[in-house]
């Protein structure tokens, strides 16, 4: 039981899921699940409360019990406490003041991850304004390899995604070129496949194995299938670079995949032992976000953003070479509009990097939120800022086989000018020797007419691959 | 303007080769997005004409009546699906008026999140669908048009009509290039707490998508099986993944 007197009133919240919950800043799926505070004075009161727990409660008070639920588990088994040291004595408040402060600096952040619980971080991001989040997430530094270095220090990457509502072979590579010209794909070449036939995942995994191979792009492709489908296709000899797989915070949303730790491990063994990367072997690729627990049907009444955060807890085991919140997929019932989105996005990406993982997001929104094109803009400009690993890459930010709008490749664009971010080194060169980036990195354009007039054509070896 | 980018567009809808304006694409290209999702909003917050739709059904000689769930509006329908799932009370009323006739199937027509949907497609896709169920000696239900509809909705009112099969004919979230695309969800023996792994979906059934006949055949073919192995869900859907794989302009 949690008692704070706030405002002439005495507030009582009966766990710590209650508390954190009620502390959350308002958002539609915490409504939706009867767990957000009642008024915004109780959500106050509740961050009050908040701010006094010592964050040593967190590892003895589970909020979905040890005994059933392998998220908690994993999380309480594989706790660091020699790395929580450094901040065993706080509260969640004063651990908010102690990450704003200079101690706090990259190498601290570094050091400090294993020792931090999922339930930690929500906790202190629950504290924590928008302009927190950016200046805290900044400071953190996650890099991880494959063909290509991902997370460097004034770098920003981008997956290139190109969906096409039936999967067709040249719908795909029209789309992958377009990206390539731009730029975009150093941090995956990563379909969401209309079919789930694994013969049809093998000809995709394929198609851009092929690609890659051809145009010697120093990057990785994944077709984003269920993990058991990849397992298979590894088993068959497919090129498979990249495991997917949809994760949640607890047991039984991860079921509603059909998936579990077991399940993920032997993914994680399998693609390991491929050996395909040249640079490192981090082979997963985990997507998450708000609001998949409740819409399973598996929240435990617990609040989404510390479910969230407890899903990057599975993905850190598995030391990823990407994971990202698909933060406004979901629809308005769990995040209802541009602010909200804006937040969650924000908060999801702090707690993936406080928790040291490599954390991208796909800035994106369906046309039944209240949102749009200026709140996305929004986002992803703050995101760059807090020193995002990637973002996705869609032509013309429409993605005509999942119908919702993410980042375009002239967005990557916009953010990597604005901020001087320069994509992965290897990839990087590869642009300035393609003769796709000039000197400076700027991406000469492909599209439309050149200065005389004239229709441009595809650079030789682009063309080329259409020919076969 | 014929260039490089013409020659790759013929394979897909994506906006590819975009103009440039500096990093960002032009204006025209910028203002063709705009327009794309202020149709696609518009279309999830349009109304359906419940009485020009009814009549259309009666023009068939088709039974209908309308019904509302239990979101009053369309803010509450966006922000709490669970009551959009709900049949209104009047509606459980009207429903417990008709004659208590087991039928094979029950047609649910709702808005969903593209009203717009259905106004195009409904009617004709039951154009294609329903001259075979009447070939092939299907009892129809009255057809139940419903207002801030979800999918589940259909359970309860399929059981309230003592039906075997509902199928929930409904609007489906719009894309940016696709604002009227509907969907139909096929439940076997429909009731309370069915899960969305226990229905069969087909889905984008408009002219550029799936044709209203290639979807009628789709539906003939899942009703047939759903009938005679009385199920619907993952495990009908398993056995009809090369159907389910066509492309959508086929």
């Amino acid at each position: 039981m949690f008692a704070i007197a706030a405002g002439g009133t005495q507030y009582r919240f009966d766990a710590l899921k209650t508390l954190l919950a009620k502390a959350s800043p308002l958002r539609a799926g915490d409504a939706l699940a009867g767990v957000a505070a009642a008024n915004a004075t109780e959500r106050v009161a509740a961050q009050m409360a908040l701010a006094d727990l010592p964050l040593k409660r967190f590892l003895t008070d589970a909020i979905i019990p040890y005994e059933t639920d392998e998220v908690t588990r994993l999380i309480i088994d594989g706790h660091d406490a020699q790395a929580f040291s450094a901040v065993a004595s706080l509260t969640v408040g004063e651990f908010r003041d102690w990450l704003l402060s200079e101690d706090a600096g990259t190498a601290a952040l570094t050091a400090l991850a294993p020792g931090l619980m999922p339930e930690m971080v929500a906790a202190v991001s629950k504290l924590c304004r928008n302009q927190d989040l950016i200046a805290i997430a900044a400071k953190c530094n996650v890099v991880t390899r494959f063909r290509g270095t991902l997370g460097l220090p004034g770098r920003l990457s981008a997956r290139l995604q190109p969906n096409h509502p039936t999967d067709d072979s040249k719908g795909i590579l029209a789309s992958t070129i377009d990206g390539l010209l731009l730029g975009s794909g150093d941090a995956v070449i990563g379909i969401n496949p209309a079919s789930d036939s694994p013969e049809r995942c093998h000809e995709l995994l394929s198609l851009l194995d092929d690609l890659r191979q051809r145009l010697e792009v120093p990057t990785q492709t994944c077709v984003l299938t269920h993990v058991t489908t990849a397992i298979g296709l590894m088993e068959r000899g497919a090129p498979v670079d990249l495991v997917f797989q949809s994760i949640g915070g607890t047991e039984a949303l991860n079921r509603s995949f059909a998936v579990d730790l077991a399940t993920l491990r032997e993914s994680h063994d399998a693609a390991r032992s491929l050996k395909r990367g040249t640079v490192g072997d981090n082979v997963m690729y985990f997507e998450t976000g708000q609001g998949s627990a409740l819409s399973a049907n598996a929240h435990h009444g617990c609040d989404q953003q510390t479910l969230e955060a407890r899903a990057y807890a599975v993905a850190r085991v598995f030391a990823p070479l990407l994971v990202n919140t698909v933060v406004g997929l979901i629809g308005p019932e769990y995040l209802r509009d541009g602010k909200e989105i804006i937040r969650a996005g924000l908060e999801d990406h702090f707690c993936g990097k406080l928790l040291g993982l490599p954390m991208g997001c796909d800035v994106c929104y369906t046309n039944h939120a209240a949102a749009d094109q200026d709140d996305m803009d929004t986002l992803l400009t703050l995101l760059t800022a807090a020193g995002v690993t990637y973002i996705m890459g869609v032509p013309g930010a429409d993605d005509v086989m999942l119908n919702y709008q993410s980042t375009s490749f002239h967005d990557l664009l916009y953010a990597r000018t604005l901020f001087d971010r320069k994509p992965a080194p290897e990839f990087e060169a590869w642009l300035v020797r393609m003769g796709l980036a000039d000197a400076h990195g700027r991406m000469r354009d492909e599209s439309g007419r050149d200065e005389s007039g004239r229709t441009k054509s595809l650079p030789a070896p682009f063309a080329a691959l259409l020919k076969s | 303007m014929s260039d490089a980018w013409t020659h790759l567009r013929a394979h897909t809808s994506a906006r590819i080769g975009l103009p440039r304006a500096g990093n960002a694409v032009t204006t025209r290209e910028h203002l063709a997005f705009q327009m794309a999702h202020a149709q696609a909003q518009d279309a999830v917050h349009d109304a359906l004409d419940v009485e020009s739709f009814l009549a259309g059904l009666r023009r068939r000689d088709l039974p209908a009546l309308a019904v509302r769930s239990v979101a009053h509006d369309r803010a509450t329908y966006l922000k709490r699906p669970d009551l959009g799932r709900t049949l209104s009370d009047s509606g459980h009323a009207l429903l417990q008026t008709l004659p208590p006739n087991p039928a094979d199937l029950a047609i649910v027509i709702a808005d969903g999140l593209s009203a717009r949907a259905v106004k195009r497609h409904a009617l004709a896709l039951l154009d294609m669908l329903l001259p075979v169920l009447q070939q092939e000696q299907w009892t129809l239900a009255p057809i139940v048009v419903v207002e801030q509809g979800r999918v589940a909705i259909g359970d309860d009112i399929g059981a309230a009509l003592n039906a075997a099969i509902v199928a929930v004919l409904i609007g489906e979230r719009p894309g940016l290039s696709s604002p009227d695309s509907l969907g139909v969800y096929l439940t076997w023996a429909p009731r309370g707490g069915l899960t969305d792994g226990e229905r069969n979906c087909i889905s984008n059934i408009r002219p550029e998508g799936l044709s209203y006949g290639n979807a009628a055949a789709r539906m003939m073919f899942l009703l047939t099986e759903a009938r005679r192995r009385k199920l619907t869900g993952v495990m009908l859907k398993d056995e009809t993944l090369a159907l389910a794989v066509l492309p959508a302009s086929s």
